[in-house]
């Protein structure tokens, strides 16, 4: 009865010997094919070192006007403009200027690639239900898997970096946009689509001037969320060498410093909130139809 | 004017995953609950003939689950038959290939939705010209054409606002413009006005006889109800069940009606409103005492009305070469208004 209350394991050395197999089997994929996976994503390294180099380099005056500008043009809105930049002025003084400028490079950066890759992802999805079935699953992993599981074979494959550090972020904050994008392309008025096809609009012409259109609520609700998940990688990231306000809420908690790791902390959720905050009155004001009802 | 006619030959339509497997027993007489019930299927449209005429209106009229819908879906092809086909200048649009049936949806086919489904996020001019832009045409091109069918149907100064900013009867107005800009020469109106208030509808099939008095389309008009169909038809297909019951114009049916379905269906109608001055004039004599003349086409309630007008028991009829063809006795005039057909 030694089943009843011991769990039939597997033995010892067979465990021991599927681990080690799993281990080399990926560190020899590793060797054969790191480097031509670095020399992929160099471009992706130079444009998001250019893209630091540039928003470092920038004098803060001008980056303070260049960002308010943003708001401004994204939440035609005085009083975000002015919490903004207070709030940027605030952590300049605070001496998180620099490192502010690295997050903001990275999550700007991550933001675009999701964008890029995910759109498109979600177009696909929302044109096949096999497609769906097949991408569900996968999204679902991505969102539930701790993120240090797979910071493990990034940083095997890739080593300590900026680039290993991005696509981690991106695993983790590409899903919603891809999500919302196939939502909100199957919640379109089958009525309109119907009109469309009676007018004899080929498929792309129904997603570009019918479905892409009125899935745009939905898409900017994804894009919002990807923001704000990459947002929240950051301190992760900075586990596999991403440098910025993540980084030093790092050095914080390794080193007990209270007052650094929440001033940093603090600085990100303020980023946060003045992403969250513009991208979702821009997202209202592209909907102006919707507002005035006939009464 | 459109030149040619809508064919539609031997259409069936049986709506489940294999339909033309139960073509067989359909036209072998299966019932519809039987194909249903035994099959998992569902009949939509049988052995339907309709010879839609060029240039006139073409009304298709049944009650909902009809496949009256359904029916007007064949036309363009925004669903495609079990079997059958829908002939226009010689070619079976059931046949076209993608792209043939794009083209034919652009350039000869318009179509009016019951729910308006305009675009939302489109201004009425954006929408106006959405056909136009679907088929290539230079923007301003079309905005040019757009504006004119904007004001043709009586929204000039609305043509930058949302349909959301729109009443019932101007959303339509931009479906109507909509239609008309593509310039097709087949129009399809899916229940278009049933959504509208009564006024309001009565309003917009004004709206669409005096455009059709001009353009001369091949219209094809889906709706529920009789008045409607009445007033607007040239000819009236009645559908039941996904079957044709009677077909003919609206005179032919209000005086012969096919079955009691039908019978019943018309008791309502104001018969002196559909049966002209032709059927019931009596060749001969005409009369000489009279000064009251009528037209054969003229329906036998404003020929009523004008012998009344005038205290007049008879009237002449003359026809538009100016030949004077009958007589009309008022009294049998009105027993004509008052008298329900039977079956």
């Amino acid at each position: 009865m030694n089943w009843l209350t011991e769990f039939p394991e597997m033995s010892r050395t067979d465990l021991r010997d599927l681990k080690k197999g799993g281990d080399e089997a990926f560190k020899a994929f590793s060797r054969a094919y790191g480097e031509a996976l670095e020399n992929f994503f160099f471009p992706l390294l130079k444009f998001l070192k250019w893209f630091e180099d540039l928003l470092v380099a920038t004098p803060w005056p001008i980056m303070m006007i260049i960002i308010a500008l943003l708001v401004w043009a994204g939440s035609r809105s005085l009083p975000m403009v002015a919490g903004t930049v207070i709030s940027m002025l605030l952590i300049g003084y605070l001496g998180m200027w620099e490192d502010t400028m690295f997050t903001l490079a990275l999550i700007s950066v991550a933001t675009l690639i999701c964008i890029v890759v995910g759109i498109p992802f979600g177009i696909l999805m929302s044109k096949s239900d096999r497609t769906q079935a097949v991408v569900t699953p996968i999204l679902d992993i991505m969102q539930t898997i701790p993120p240090f599981v797979y910071l493990i074979p990034i940083l095997l494959l890739l080593g300590i970096g900026r680039v290993p550090g991005l696509i981690a972020v991106i695993i983790f904050a590409i899903p919603p946009v891809v999500r919302l994008t196939n939502l909100g392309i199957r919640l379109v008025d089958k009525d309109v689509l119907e009109a469309a096809d009676s007018f004899g609009a080929s498929p792309w012409q129904k997603m570009r001037t019918v479905q892409l259109p009125l899935a745009l609520p939905n898409i900017f609700a994804g894009v919002n969320q990807t923001i704000m998940m990459a947002l929240s990688m950051v301190v992760t990231a900075s586990l596999i060498g991403v440098t910025g306000l993540g980084q030093e809420v790092l050095v914080a908690l390794n080193n007990q410093y209270l007052s650094l790791g929440f001033m940093n902390g603090l600085a990100i959720v303020a980023i946060a909130i003045v992403f969250d905050r513009v991208s979702q009155k821009y997202g209202k004001r592209l909907q102006k139809h919707s507002e005035v009802v006939h009464g | 004017m459109a030149s040619h006619g809508i064919e539609i030959k031997d259409l069936y339509k049986i709506f489940g995953p294999n339909g033309e497997k139960y073509i067989e027993a359909v036209k072998n007489g299966m019932s519809k609950t039987e194909l249903n019930e035994k099959h998992g299927h569902v009949l939509g449209l049988k052995d339907i003939n309709i010879s839609m005429p060029a240039g006139q209106i073409q009304v298709v009229m049944g009650l909902s689950g009809s496949g009256k819908s359904t029916l007007i879906r064949h036309i363009n092809r925004l669903i495609d038959p079990t079997v059958g086909a829908v002939v226009y200048e010689d070619a079976d649009v059931c046949q076209m290939s993608k792209a043939e049936l794009l083209d034919f949806r652009r350039h000869k086919t318009a179509m009016v939705f019951q729910k308006f489904a305009l675009l939302p996020h489109r201004t009425v001019l954006q929408n106006t010209i959405y056909g136009l832009e679907i088929q290539g045409i230079d923007k301003n091109e079309a905005e040019k054409r757009a504006l004119k069918w904007i004001e043709r149907v009586g929204l000039a100064g609305f043509e930058d606002n949302y349909p959301n900013q729109l009443s019932g009867g101007m959303q339509q107005r931009v479906g109507l413009a909509r239609a008309l800009a593509n310039d097709a020469d087949i129009l399809l109106m899916d229940e278009a006005f049933s959504a509208l208030d009564p006024l309001i509808r009565t309003d917009m099939q004004a709206v669409l006889l005096d455009i059709q008095s001009e353009l001369k389309k091949t219209v094809v008009f889906i709706t529920h109800d009789l008045d409607e169909a009445l007033r607007l038809g040239d000819r009236i297909a009645i559908l039941r069940d996904g079957e044709v019951i009677q077909q003919g114009t609206g005179q032919e049916i209000v005086l012969n009606p096919a079955d009691a379905y039908i019978a019943d269906f018309i008791k309502e109608v104001n018969r002196g409103r559909v049966i002209s001055v032709s059927t019931i004039m009596s060749g001969q004599p005409i009369d000489a005492v009279t000064k009251v003349e009528v037209g054969p086409d003229d329906r036998l309630e404003s020929a009523a009305q004008a012998m009344t007008d005038m205290e007049e028991n008879r009237a002449n009829v003359r026809d538009i070469n100016g030949n004077l063809v009958g007589s009309l006795d008022l009294k049998d005039t009105i027993r004509a208004m008052v008298t329900a057909a039977t079956h």
